[in-house]
């Protein structure tokens, strides 16, 4: 297979087509590249692949193992399902960035060297600007900003701890490394963190996500932090940092998505909510926690993919996305509706949806493993999670009061992409063998226990009287146009705070120089230079015309004629042949 | 072409009622077979009847709670990083 060619140029091969091609054939294009990419990994047994000798490095851009494989499977049905609800979509600029950030995301997963790593994981985020970009509003453009500088700076974090690392042991291959308290694995955890956006590095997602396109944000939601998971499980499973970071990452979110208006904004802390179980899953590093953590991302992929597709679906018919202008909507887009309720169910681990088979190993490790505030506090954010999203999302979009709006039913390539996305969501549900069998390790958990079942139905039914009855009560906090601070606020105010004092410490150097150096300086230098040469021979003229007795005006003419001789520098050829025969004797003398 | 007003479940005089008839009976049904459920959990709490029930109600309305006083710290204006 080695003929072949890897995943991710399938889709930069497209991409780079589409603008050359009519509307049909890119749109089918952008269907067929992720539809060759799994038939391409499905074939391509275990090993390295598709080595390329750079410089006196072998650079591997397919270390294909059962962990690269399955992310490689969701990365190319998503950007199958992506596509899909995409097929109306006539901006190249967007298809383009789509297939390279899809593509991108694949050179990640299977890259078997940090170099090649490295540089898909910066066009990942290059690509994935674009896509915010591509909505063309004037606070995309700003957010997209903010987006590229961060990742760009994570890039580095990476960059340098690949530098460091090759230096030090001379290693580039992906492998497991662990928190041994080197500089350079600490820098490369921070690059991965900061794409993973584990908290305090979060800030970016909540941003950027909800000013993307309606289409956009579909395949944001599915790449950057499920590749940085991907990472994480391959190089600090085990890093006991991981289990709090992650438990406070599903924890905290959930807070914020209770007061956000923007709909997309609630979707994306429930996504770094959800991004916090399968940190917490590698940081415990059991079989059990990484087969969870590696299934729930799969698992989730597909759901808020699902989810953000509702969202967008919404989006692309009314215009409109906050909660305070959504509501009543289940009587005039009903399948997109139950599209959402099916996303809403599995995100929220309901029985016979995804979320249950797989969130739960996570949760099971936890216990297994005797951390017991950790599980608490995943059981809570379980109970938040339906909540935020598997409530709110659904009740303030389709239900809730009537908003006035009328739209139609949303398209059919949209409503084809939610039903494939819903299938999954079902399917990995009800039968979740064919999914546990693509684990990394083999599985022995059994899901569907009568105390599971019941317990995590408890669970989620009576967070929902807990809705009810504080939505009757009128305690529920009522959506607001507002925006809530978050750890943005030190990033976005500290960014003023550092213009500022930039400001006025470079700039300040810059007046300075312009009074001293340029102003102050040229002028003394200038008259220096003028002046100096017309004085010192006026000095050794005047005895000179002493002695011959020349007085008067006629000493005056000749002082100005002198001056201005040397001011200009026209002095007679012979004068000048003269002094500088002096000055030759003077340096020959001395 | 406008789309018209349409008639939905909910707009049926009696329909959210039932709805949520049988939603608290389904909770009802769900507090009854606990209590007939082998539990092997990993923490002794796991075991006890109803624990999911209680916890996920109490989780939540300290969710809320804690969201509300968290509004007080943290909300400004929408234009407030554009100002």
């Amino acid at each position: 297979m080695t003929a072949s060619l890897p995943p991710a140029l399938i889709f930069i091969i497209a991409a780079a087509i589409t603008p050359l091609v009519s509307s049909r054939v890119k749109k089918v294009l952008g269907l067929v590249a992720p539809l060759l990419s799994i038939a391409l990994i499905s074939a391509t047994p275990l090993g390295a692949h598709w080595t390329v000798t750079f410089l006196d490095y072998d650079l591997v851009l397919g270390q294909v193992d059962k962990l690269s494989k399955v992310f490689g499977y969701i990365f190319s049905l998503i950007a199958f399902l992506a596509m899909l609800f995409a097929w109306r979509v006539e901006d190249d600029l967007e298809r383009c960035s789509a297939l390279v950030y899809a593509g991108s995301a694949l050179g990640v997963t299977f890259a078997g060297d940090f170099f090649s790593l490295y540089i898909f994981w910066e066009l990942m985020a290059v690509a994935s600007t674009f896509l915010i970009l591509a909505a063309r509003t004037p606070a995309a453009r700003r957010a997209a900003a903010r987006y590229l500088l961060v990742h760009l700076t994570g890039g580095l974090f990476l960059l340098a701890g690949i530098i460091m690392r090759l230096a030090a042991s001379g290693k580039l291959e992906v492998g497991h490394l662990g928190i041994d308290g080197s500089a350079a694995n600490w820098l490369i955890f921070l690059g991965i963190a900061v794409n993973a956006a584990i908290p305090p590095l979060h800030p970016w997602l909540k941003d950027a996500y909800p000013k993307a396109t309606a289409t956009g944000a579909v395949f944001l939601s599915a790449f950057t932090t499920k590749s940085a998971v991907y990472l994480m499980a391959r190089t600090f499973a085990g890093a006991d940092v991981l289990i709090w970071l992650g438990a406070f990452m599903t924890f905290f979110p959930i807070f914020y998505a209770v007061l956000e208006n923007d709909i997309r904004g609630v979707l994306s802390y429930s996504l770094i909510n959800q991004v916090g179980f399968m940190m917490c899953g590698i940081g415990i590093g059991t079989p059990l926690a990484l087969n969870g953590a590696v299934s729930h991302a799969f698992a989730h992929i597909l759901y808020k993919a699902l989810l953000f597709m509702s969202a967008g679906a919404v989006m692309y018919r009314t215009g409109k996305i906050l909660c305070t202008d959504l509501g009543g909507l289940y009587k005039y887009m009903p399948l997109t509706c139950i599209a959402c309720i099916i996303g809403a169910a599995s995100i929220s681990a309901f029985p016979l949806f995804s979320g249950f088979v797989t969130k739960s190993m996570i949760v099971s490790a936890s216990g297994a493993g005797g951390l017991m505030v950790v599980w608490l506090m995943l059981q809570f954010a379980s109970a938040g999670v339906f909540h935020h999203a598997g409530i709110k999302v659904p009740f303030f979009m389709f239900f809730g009061h009537d908003s006035g709006l009328r739209p139609k039913e949303a398209p059919l390539p949209m409503l084809l992409a939610m039903g494939g996305a819903a299938f999954f969501c079902i399917f990995i549900g009800v039968y979740p063998a064919p999914l546990y069998s693509l684990l990394p390790f083999p599985v022995d958990y059994v899901p569907y226990t009568g105390a599971h079942v019941i317990g995590q139905l408890e669970l989620l039914m009576f967070g929902a009287l807990a809705f009810c009855l504080l939505m009757m009560s009128g305690l529920y906090p009522a959506e607001q146009r507002a925006i809530n601070l978050d750890f943005d606020w030190f990033y976005r105010m500290g960014g003023r705070a550092f213009y500022r004092l930039c400001d006025a410490a470079l700039n300040g150097i810059n007046r300075a120089s312009d009074r001293v150096l340029v102003r102050r300086l040229s002028e003394g230098l200038g008259r220096y230079f003028a002046d100096g040469p017309s004085r010192l021979a006026l000095w050794a003229a005047r005895p000179w015309w002493g002695i011959m007795g020349v007085r008067g005006p006629e000493l005056e003419r000749r002082q100005a004629t002198l001056r201005g001789a040397m001011q200009a520098s026209v002095l007679p050829v012979g004068l000048a042949a003269a002094m500088a025969l002096v000055m030759v004797i003077l340096l020959f003398v001395f | 072409m406008p789309v018209p007003d349409k008639k939905g479940f909910f707009d049926k005089p009696g329909n959210f009622r039932r709805f949520m008839a049988f939603f608290f009976a389904s909770l009802v049904v769900l507090l009854v077979v606990d209590f007939f459920i082998a539990k092997h959990g990993y923490f002794g709490w796991e075991d006890v009847p109803d624990f999911f029930a209680a916890y996920g109600f109490v989780s939540c309305v300290l969710l809320v709670l804690a969201a509300k006083v968290l509004r007080i710290i943290v909300k400004r204006r929408e234009d407030y990083y554009d100002r």
